[in-house]
This record gives structure tokens, C-alpha cells and sequence, in this order.
């Protein structure tokens, strides 16, 4: 804790704690865009966008893709609630392309009756779960 | 004097049932520790997800908010979590008392999202309004079912269809203390003693403005509540489950031991007839 180079960031799911542990700085995607949070922030609430969540260890990386939830970051303190985040291995690289292709043909050939909300927060999903495997 | 057949006959009909009720208390404590670790583990982002939203509550204060705010309607909706199977001792008719006791409802200001047949079976005896839900997510309780029933209570509620939302489930204190609770969903209500005990926190900002991280969290929260809930149902249904069944196998326990030694003197007193029967015609021939 007396270390100003770290902060303790976890990540909670329904189902488990998904991560805990003194990070150097974490990266993820937000309602208002991307942010990336080092020690000492501001406290702030921020609202989780689908993308990738990119944590820095004094000595490794660590990527995963999260897809909802929010952040209450302190200074000394980041806590993710997230009610979907995978690890790159949990990912079906499959599933995820085909969610994407059809996300993008339910915008294409839109229709009235089209929730286009819902196809872009599942192509935006199925993104982030392609873009995190690489 | 019953016939010492049919003793023995009653006795191992209490055998058998004993031997099952023993082996469903097997099948409810291997079922128990499962729903436990999973409760205990969903544990954690419910209590973080309560103190944040408490927390972001506080700091807005009282401002206008379509989730703070009692809906105009006067309708009630009730989320009942109960089981599919019974053969749970008071399991489900504690909550169902929770509801059909409460002085302050009327019965015509409820609608019952009843998850779990047996519940469903009961409100629509007592003649509750009865809206249709999955009753399969008792059994296995994922994060996707709770979202979809939150989902289409919050549309309800936003629509002005109803105007609260309670959730009735049994908390899973320990194995043997379970506790129907009846917990408000909706209007989110801060409580007083929590705001006590929180006096100095740091300012919190938002992104985006308070108003419209609210409608994006409460969502969520309810959720978290929803599934908070249903998990710690499975674990008290088994933990319920579990205690019936100890006490009916002890209970079996004692009628047998009670038949035996009824058998025993049946056994004795027939002895005793015939030989007395023996020795008097014996004694007519000498």
C-alpha cells in the first residue's frame, strides 16, 4: 500500500473474483471513451463500454475482454464490477467471429424493426473477444 | 394388540422410507456445499455492488429520479423465490407467508413474479395474480436469467405499470438458520444506519453526469440483487431440504425402535399363549 507506484486493482463478477492484485497502471474502454487509470486518480465512477481491458504488472501484461459493468476508481483503489470478462483463453475464437459477422448483417440489411442498439453492443462485443485474442 | 405381522409389515414400510429419506438428506448435503461456495462466492459483487450504489446515493442526494421515486401506479410487484420440489419442511410456505400475511398489501394491488412451482401453486390457490416466469432458474441459477426478469421488471416499471418492487427469497445465514426476508428492489431506498457509518468519504465524480450513471447502474444493481438472491435460495432450499430430512429419518428412527420393541412383546405374549394353551391341554388329558 506505502508503494506509489501501484494500486490495488480488482475485478469482481457475479460468479467470482475474477482478479486482485498491486497493478501499475489499467486501461479499459468507457461510455466516454477510452481511459487509462494510473495511481493517485481522482475518484470517479465510470460506466464499462464492450473493448479490452489491458492491466500493467511491475513485471508482465495482462489483457482481457470485458463487456459490461463499471469502474469505481480511488486513489489508492480501482474496482471493476463486471458483469462479463473473459480471459483471452476462456474466448471461443469461432463463436466470436461468427457473433460478429452476424452483428454486422443485422446492420447491414436494417429493418425498422431492427434494435440496432443491441447489434452494435454485440458487434462491439464480438470485437473486442477477436481483437484481445491477437 | 396388533398381530405381530402386521408390526413387522409397518416396520419395514418404515424402513424403507427411512432409507430414502436418508439418502435425499445425502443428495441435499452434497447439493448444499455446492450452492454455498456459489453463494458465497456471487457474495462479494453484491455487497461491493451495494455499498457503491450506496455510496453514488449519497453523495446525489434526493434528486428527481424515474428509480428513486415511487411510480404512480399503485400496483406491487413481488418476486417470489421458491422451489420446484417440495419435501423441504417450511421452505416455501415461509415465503409464501412472507406475502399472503403482510397487513399492509392488498391483495389486488399484487402481482406475484413467482419463481419456483411450488410457490406458484400456492398464490394461485390463494388466488393471486400470477405472472409466468421460468421456473427452471431455481434449479441452476445464472447471471443472464436474473438480468431478463430484471429487464422486464424495470420496463414494467418504467412504463408505470407498477409501482414498487419487492423481492421475497430466504436468506442463508448458516446450514441450520435460514430467513425469509422481504427486501425492496425499487424505489432504491438508502437506509439511515448506513448512511451513518460512512461519514467522511472522498467526493466522487462522475462520468457520465449522476443522472445518467444511475440509469445505467440501477439496472444493474437490481440485478445483482436478483441474483444475490437466487442464490442464496438454492443454498437455503438445500439447507431446508437437508434438515427435513435428518428429522424424518430420526423420527423413522424412533417409530422403529418403538415397533420393534412392540413386536417383541407381540412375540412374547404369543409364547406365552401357546405354551399356556400346551400345558392346559395336558393337564385336561392327565
Amino acid at each position: 500500500m506505502a508503494d506509489k507506484n501501484s494500486f490495488l486493482l480488482r475485478i469482481i463478477t457475479p460468479d467470482r473474483v475474477f482478479y486482485e492484485n498491486q497493478v501499475e497502471m489499467v486501461e479499459f474502454n468507457t461510455t466516454e471513451g477510452e481511459i487509462g487509470v494510473l495511481p493517485g486518480h481522482i475518484p470517479l465512477t465510470v460506466i464499462v463500454k464492450p473493448g479490452i481491458l489491458n492491466i500493467t504488472e511491475t513485471e508482465s501484461d495482462k489483457e482481457a475482454a470485458l463487456h459490461a459493468g463499471f469502474a469505481e476508481i480511488l486513489p489508492d483503489r480501482v474496482t471493476i464490477l463486471a458483469e462479463i470478462i473473459e480471459w483471452p483463453e476462456e474466448i471461443d475464437e469461432e463463436r466470436a467471429e461468427a457473433a460478429k459477422e452476424r452483428a454486422e448483417e443485422r446492420l447491414r440489411s436494417r429493418t425498422p424493426e431492427t434494435d440496432i442498439m443491441r447489434a452494435e453492443t454485440a458487434l462491439q462485443r464480438a470485437m473486442a473477444r477477436i481483437e484481445v485474442l491477437k | 394388540m396388533a398381530s405381530m405381522r402386521d408390526i413387522k409389515r409397518r416396520k419395514s414400510s418404515i424402513q424403507g422410507t427411512q432409507q430414502i429419506t436418508k439418502a435425499m438428506k445425502l443428495v441435499s448435503t452434497v447439493k448444499l456445499q455446492r450452492a454455498r461456495a456459489n453463494a458465497e462466492r456471487s457474495k462479494e459483487y453484491f455487497t461491493c455492488m451495494y455499498d457503491t450504489v450506496n455510496s453514488i446515493l449519497k453523495r446525489v442526494g434526493h434528486i428527481e429520479h424515474k428509480f428513486l421515486t415511487r411510480g404512480n401506479s399503485d400496483k406491487k410487484a413481488v418476486i417470489a423465490i421458491t422451489s420446484n420440489r417440495g419435501l423441504a419442511g417450511g421452505y416455501n410456505s415461509n415465503v409464501v407467508k412472507l406475502i399472503t400475511r403482510n397487513p399492509d398489501w392488498k391483495k389486488e394491488d399484487l402481482c406475484i413474479y413467482s419463481l419456483g412451482n411450488k410457490g406458484r401453486e400456492a398464490f394461485l390457490r390463494y388466488g393471486y395474480e400470477v405472472k409466468d416466469c421460468d421456473n427452471e432458474i431455481v434449479e441452476n441459477p445464472s447471471y443472464s436469467d436474473a438480468m431478463q426478469l430484471s429487464s422486464e421488471l424495470l420496463k414494467a416499471y418504467a412504463e408505470g405499470e407498477i409501482g414498487e418492487i419487492y423481492l421475497a427469497y430466504t436468506a442463508f445465514k448458516n446450514t441450520v438458520s435460514h430467513i425469509p426476508t422481504l427486501l425492496k428492489l425499487l424505489p432504491v431506498e438508502v437506509s439511515a444506519e448506513e448512511e451513518k457509518s460512512e461519514g467522511a468519504k472522498a467526493i466522487m465524480n462522475f462520468e457520465p453526469e449522476d443522472a445518467d450513471t444511475l440509469d445505467l447502474i440501477i439496472p444493474k444493481y437490481v440485478t445483482s440483487l436478483i441474483y444475490g438472491a437466487l442464490m442464496e435460495s438454492a443454498a437455503s432450499e438445500n439447507g431446508a431440504r437437508m434438515q427435513a430430512m435428518d428429522n424424518a429419518t430420526s423420527n423413522a428412527e424412533e417409530m422403529i425402535s418403538d415397533l420393534a420393541l412392540k413386536y417383541n412383546r407381540a412375540r412374547q405374549g404369543s409364547i406365552t399363549q401357546e405354551l399356556t394353551e400346551i400345558i392346559a391341554g395336558a393337564e385336561a388329558l392327565g
